[in-house]
């Protein structure tokens, strides 16, 4: 199953180390594999350096793909995640 | 270079990312970054060798963060750990690994090799990104690549946890592992060649308030272990080996730094007007253009003193008319300041040029020095002052000539000046109409014959530290005889209002610019004395502001009556003191 959601970062920082590394822990849990696309660019989701190298600053929407039996709980994951602020808490 | 030799004084800008001054001893942290060479891989089972190595070097790293995050647990805030953990993360990211791998097995190279490849993709990847905390997010991949790189090469000891105190740390870049190993609230200063404003090296020293200086490209080349050196994170500046007189002039900063308080910049903005509403002005002492967006900040009306020393020390070749010129014009334009008084160049000719015909001297401050050495050095002197006059068709500019010591260089000195300004009239290059000239007043010998000086100048500024080191006979490097530095001699009282009444009686303005004119303790015999310009450290501004708004002209000239009537510095010394803390309670500290 493939499941596919736009998201807009909203913390202060963007997707800076911290909240890259969360995301990277996060997907640990899961199967399916999960990709983001900012501007034409694609990279693995699991990698804390290529999710850095889309330099998502505040208000920048990423695309979400994830590809397994787990993708919903995938995306909601990571919609949280992004709802949270990554537990920034300015 | 002979041992007893002074070494050579090397000044470096950088950006300040960390206000304050530092002067301590450097501790250069030299990583074993030999320069990664390239290895052909002749045979293929060499390549799963090279991919064992890769991944024992990733295995290595990650167990040194870990130990150094168990051993610091209970030390740090938890967000240095944080970062610990993503560089532990990166070392083991999927694809760093699969990449550097990739290079292996598909060019054949070393691990090393490899992995700077992957490194490079990725700098070159970032350097793309828009926003800037993000794009500098790379100096992460860098800490953990560097890591794999040296434990490739074997090294697996970092001796940083024997840095002394009162040093400062010198350094390619810093990464939080480093600082981790370090008792950072120990270290004076930080300058490192790399990072920007937000980099791990500023984050820490913002967080201790330890001045910094990063991005200086060549700090790490220029200054060794056990150079003594200053760091103005202010300014951006590091000064390697500075001499006596330079390490003085940061002391009285550092003090000044010091003495800052938050509540005073609310008074920066305010005139320096007493309360029977007599107006002084205030100018700030800076040897940097970037000094003065903080010397505006704090209030000051125009740049009292351009020390431009700096503009020729630390050079192979002499500094070209353009190079000063936009240096002053930089200067003369800036924004929120009403004047500047650039000064002519103050030290020995020594400084700059390695000429032996200028060789070292045995008393250098009464020696072939200032206007003296810009008078025997016509050509040099002229191409500073073309430059100031170019600059002065850009802004009120003052020109301050140092050491007059007589009528007769004063009108040597105007002679020259008059000369360029023909030249450049001659060539229709564009200079002020108004440039006012001024001469320090430090030498006693100008005292004395100040009113008929006055006659041929527009300004006098007033140099209280070679004043009082002049005329008490003291050499200020000589700590068997500073005891008998005393700014409220009566000798250097006298001398003071005799330069002030002589000015006044001509109809020109007196400033000073020495250190006498930044201590709030003296701000009230200053104003009854009758000075017109005060100039200082831009960080004492606010309090001599704030001093000056809540006294009256009145009362200051009956202080300084009841001064004159002492005949000993100690005494002078006490009674005012004691007359400044009655007044001010809460400002002057009883100790001093």
């Amino acid at each position: 199953m493939i499941v596919e959601k736009t998201l807009t970062i909203k913390n202060e920082l963007g997707i800076h180390a911290r909240s890259a590394a969360m995301i990277v822990r996060a997907l640990e849990r899961y199967q399916s594999s999960v990709s983001f696309e900012r501007d034409g660019t694609r990279v693995d989701a699991r990698s804390l350096l290529d999710i850095l190298t889309l330099g998502c600053p505040k208000h920048s929407e990423i695309v979400v793909r994830a590809d397994g039996d787990d993708a919903r709980e995938v995306l909601e994951c990571l919609e949280k995640l992004v709802d949270d602020k990554f537990g920034e808490t300015a | 270079m002979n041992p007893g030799e002074p070494k050579r004084t090397v000044v470096l800008q950088g950006i300040g990312v960390s206000p304050g001054v530092a002067i301590g001893v450097a501790y250069l942290i030299r990583r074993v970054d030999a320069p990664i060479s390239r290895y052909q891989l002749e045979d293929k089972s060499l390549v799963s060798e090279e991919i064992r190595r890769f991944r024992k070097a990733i295995k290595d790293s990650e167990n040194q963060l870990l130990e150094i995050k168990r051993k610091f647990k209970d030390q740090e805030g938890l967000e240095t750990l944080y970062i610990l953990d993503v560089h532990i993360m990166i070392l083991k990211d999927k694809m760093l690994i699969k990449q550097t791998i990739q290079n292996i097995e598909d060019k054949g190279v070393n691990a090393e090799w490899a992995l700077r490849m992957t490194l490079d993709k990725y700098r070159d990847v970032f350097s793309k990104v828009d926003d800037e905390y993000l794009r500098e997010r790379i100096s992460d991949v860098e800490y953990a690549g560097q890591r794999i790189l040296r434990n490739l090469a074997g090294v697996h000891h970092e001796t940083i946890s024997g840095i002394g105190d009162n040093a400062v740390v010198i350094a390619r870049d810093l990464s939080p592992a480093d600082t981790m190993q370090m008792k950072v609230e120990r270290i004076q200063g930080f300058a490192t060649d790399m990072g920007g404003k937000t980099s791990h090296t500023t984050i820490v020293a913002r967080a201790y308030e330890i001045p910094a200086v990063v991005g200086i490209e060549k700090v790490t080349t220029e200054a060794k272990t056990g150079d003594i050196i200053i760091i103005d994170g202010t300014a951006g500046a590091v000064i390697v080996n500075p001499d006596p007189e330079i390490i003085r002039r940061y002391e009285e900063k550092k003090r000044h730094y010091a003495m800052i308080e938050d509540g005073l910049l609310k008074h920066a903005r305010k005139t320096a007007t007493t309360l029977d509403k007599h107006r002084v002005l205030i100018g700030a002492n800076i040897e940097f253009t970037e000094e003065i967006p903080s010397a505006v900040q704090h209030g000051t009306d125009g740049i009292g003193l351009y020390r431009t020393e700096f503009i020729y020390i630390n050079r192979d070749r002499l500094p070209t008319e353009e190079e000063h010129f936009c240096t002053y014009k930089k200067v003369v334009e800036s924004r929120g300041i009403r004047f500047s008084t650039i000064r002519t160049f103050d030290l020995g000719g020594d400084k700059f040029i390695s000429d032996p015909r200028l060789a070292a001297e045995m008393n250098p401050v009464m020696g072939l020095r200032a206007i003296r050495f810009c008078l025997r050095e016509v050509d040099l002197f002229k191409v500073q002052l073309r430059a100031i006059l170019r600059a002065s068709a850009y802004g009120k500019t003052k020109v301050l000539f140092p050491m007059i010591s007589g009528m007769e260089e004063l009108l040597e000195t105007k002679r020259i000046f008059n000369e360029v300004k023909k030249e450049l009239k001659r060539d229709g290059i564009p200079y002020g109409k108004d440039v006012k000239i001024g001469i320090m007043m430090e030498v006693p010998s100008a005292v004395l014959i100040a009113e008929d000086l006055a006659k041929e100048v527009d300004f006098f500024s007033i140099g209280t530290n070679d004043l009082i080191q002049y005329t008490l006979a003291i050499d200020r490097v000589n700590e068997r005889v500073s005891y008998l530095y005393e700014p409220l001699h009566p000798a250097v009282l006298k001398l003071i209002r005799q330069v002030v009444e002589a000015g006044h009686k001509t109809g020109i303005e007196v400033a000073m610019c020495g250190e006498m004119a930044g201590e709030p303790v003296y701000t009230m015999v200053l104003l009854g004395l009758g000075l017109d310009e005060l100039s200082m450290n831009s960080l004492v501004i606010p309090r001599i502001k704030k001093l000056i708004r809540s006294v009256t002209v009145k009362e200051c000239r009956k202080l300084v009556e009841r001064v004159m009537t002492f005949n000993t510095a100690s005494e002078i010394e006490f009674f005012v003191r004691d007359y400044m803390r009655r007044k001010f309670t809460d400002d002057f500290e009883v100790a001093d």
